[in-house]
């Protein structure tokens, strides 16, 4: 597959569509088909009637739109939608902002503690909440704050925190500081020279940073399904499996709530692609 | 590298300045703490704290409702260790990792070159391949076990229509079958990232590297495995040191596809470590566990940053 790359430049010369080109459009078409599957199945699986869950069909009789406005009345979800926006939504400012003046300045200065500290990111970086979920349930214990969004978004925040500073880190070291120095000699202070010529030209990093965070949050499941026992204070995640209990098997419920939780995620996922790869560089390569 | 000769300029100039200004310098001297203060606030509060507070979980008796009764000495760590199931579970969950990340770096490589060739309707596809990234492990999780139902799954059906199957198999009812379709989603939901961070790293090496192997007459498989792989080696490492840790700690894929059942059969050590705390109610031994299983995390870091030779890097 190598040799496509390199026949980039000889396919620079219209020529006829290649035999290998169709092959490789298929392969590709194919493979993303492969990719979105398992959701077309939950789709498939959303739309169809209760009663016809349980007959293997491979697509409903009846096409059951209704269920993505009934499962809304169902169970409340409406309320565990707003947990998971407020707690990603609130980790992501978090991270941000703790995030960005650090990676900003070690990356721009050398201090006594620079290493320390970038040492204790990279380091961080490997833990993961599931590993320490007894002890984060533990301090939340103590803290009295089991229970609550607070620490849910702290937790958030905290754990996708080294992730974005190494990044952000990376992508800072790589714009030449004369870029800067430019907008110095005009006059402007180090705060206004950040954010008018650094961190418009970082775009790519911080659009990173940010969707990590966003996704690694809305995405979290552990620490909610612990420190949370409300049911109007838990997060999607923790709440969609009740559709499926050994009680009531709502299969069509959970993949509606599910889709509607997904959907808004890839599209947005849609409108960064092009920014990611450029952020994701500046974090393997630095 | 370019920072550090300001830096000297900026320290010489300091140098000049008279006595009477330590105080500000002394203000001077504080002001990185003042960019990297709340980063490491956050982490020091909520990712380091609980790392003591597991290990001194680990050695306390806590009652059932999560009080503690004092010193227990390592009497957790020998509970732990005379568990049946735990050499099981730790030799499991190593499998488990070597598996799903072998088998994701071999995929991704391949998916990354796919996705960077140029054909027609490559942005969807490459949409296509995030779709699984975007959702929560845990829906996919579900809807893989929906997909493989014993009655109604689409997996049985197609197999059945397909003339594979002459029954039904209930897959995740076997520990071994269970374990690899779970090994499955975990690949699965690893990919996105691991291709993506891949095709980053195969569009910084530069085209005329390759024009250059071509003038030399260098073959496909050699200009792959003498320039392509090589150059990919910083975005292999970061995407497989992701893929293990998120891989010992996954979770979601096992509790909502088989729980680690039946019985402990298909347990890792993190819903190991869970069943511990919230089903038997022991926390200190789950606390236990839990120090072992950082533990097996640590000496993975440690290797990452010999390999990754961080010193180098950071500089």
């Amino acid at each position: 597959m190598t040799a496509t790359t390199v026949r980039t430049k000889a396919a620079a010369k219209p020529k006829p569509v290649s035999f290998r080109k169709v092959i490789l459009t298929g392969v590709a078409w194919l493979v993303g088909l492969a990719f979105v599957a398992p959701y077309l199945e939950m789709l498939v699986t959303a739309l169809k009637p209760e009663h016809e869950l349980m007959r293997s069909s491979y697509l409903p009789t009846k096409w059951e739109w209704s269920n993505f406005v009934d499962v809304w009345r169902a169970a409340p979800i409406w309320q565990n939608m707003k947990v998971s926006l407020l707690v990603a939504g609130a980790a992501t400012i978090v991270t941000l902002l703790c995030g960005l003046p650090a990676a900003y300045y070690t990356a721009r200065n050398r201090f006594r503690g620079r290493n320390a500290f970038l040492l204790l990111i990279l380091i961080t970086q490997m833990f993961a909440p599931t590993a320490l979920v007894i002890g984060i349930y533990r301090e939340m214990v103590a803290l009295n704050l089991t229970d609550t969004l607070l620490s849910l978004i702290l937790v958030n925040a905290a754990f996708n925190l080294p992730f974005c500073v190494w990044i952000l880190h990376g992508y800072f070291a790589s714009i030449p500081k004369e870029l800067e120095e430019a907008a110095f000699l005009d006059g402007a202070g180090r705060i206004k020279a950040l954010v008018r010529v650094t961190l418009p030209i970082s775009m790519p990093g911080v659009v990173t940073a940010v969707v990590y965070t966003f996704i690694g949050a809305w995405n979290e499941y552990i620490v909610a399904l612990t420190i949370t026992s409300s049911p109007n204070r838990q997060p999607l995640t923790v709440a969609i499996p009740s559709f499926v209990t050994q009680y009531q098997e709502h299969w069509q419920y959970l993949f509606a709530t599910s889709l509607i939780a997904i959907v808004p995620v890839v599209i947005l996922f849609v409108f960064i692609e092009r920014y990611l790869i450029g952020g994701l560089t500046a974090g393997s390569i630095k | 590298m370019q920072d550090t000769d300001v830096r000297t300029r900026g320290a010489r100039a300091t140098a000049r300045a008279p006595r009477a200004r330590t105080g500000r310098r002394l203000g001077q001297a504080l002001i990185p703490y003042v960019w990297i203060g709340p980063a490491t606030l956050l982490i020091a509060v909520v990712v380091l704290w609980p790392v003591v507070e597991m290990i001194r979980t680990s050695l306390q008796k806590i009652s059932s409702s999560g009080v503690t009764l004092g010193s227990n000495g390592t009497t957790n760590y020998s509970d732990l260790f005379d568990e049946g199931d735990l050499v099981h579970v730790v030799v499991r969950t190593l499998l488990w990792v070597a598996g799903v990340v072998i088998v994701t770096m071999v995929i991704s490589l391949a998916l990354a070159q796919l996705l960077n060739a140029r054909f027609p309707g490559r942005r969807v596809v490459r949409w296509a391949v995030i779709v699984p990234w975007a959702a929560s492990v845990l829906m996919t999780a579900l809807v893989w076990k929906w997909m493989l139902d014993n009655y109604f799954g689409v997996v049985n059906e197609v197999l059945l229509d397909l003339h594979v199957l002459h029954k039904p198999v209930n897959w995740l009812a076997h520990p071994d079958q269970a374990m690899l379709w779970m090994m499955w989603v975990a690949v699965f939901v690893s990919l996105p990232f691991a291709s993506f961070v891949i095709l980053a790293g195969l569009q910084t090496i530069p085209g005329e590297v390759y024009e250059a192997a071509r003038v030399d007459g260098s073959g496909t498989f050699r200009t792959y495995f003498r320039i392509t792989l090589p150059m990919l080696r910083p975005a292999l490492l970061i995407a497989a040191i992701i893929n293990v840790i998120n891989v010992f700690n996954s979770f979601p894929i096992i509790w909502a596809m088989t729980q680690g059942g039946p019985g402990h059969a298909t347990d890792t050590t993190t819903t190991f470590m869970y069943k511990i705390a919230f089903f038997d109610q022991n926390v200190g031994e789950s606390a236990a566990m839990a120090v072992v299983n950082f533990a097996l995390v640590l000496v993975m870091v440690l290797l990452y940053l010999r390999a990754s030779r961080w010193r180098e890097e950071v500089r």
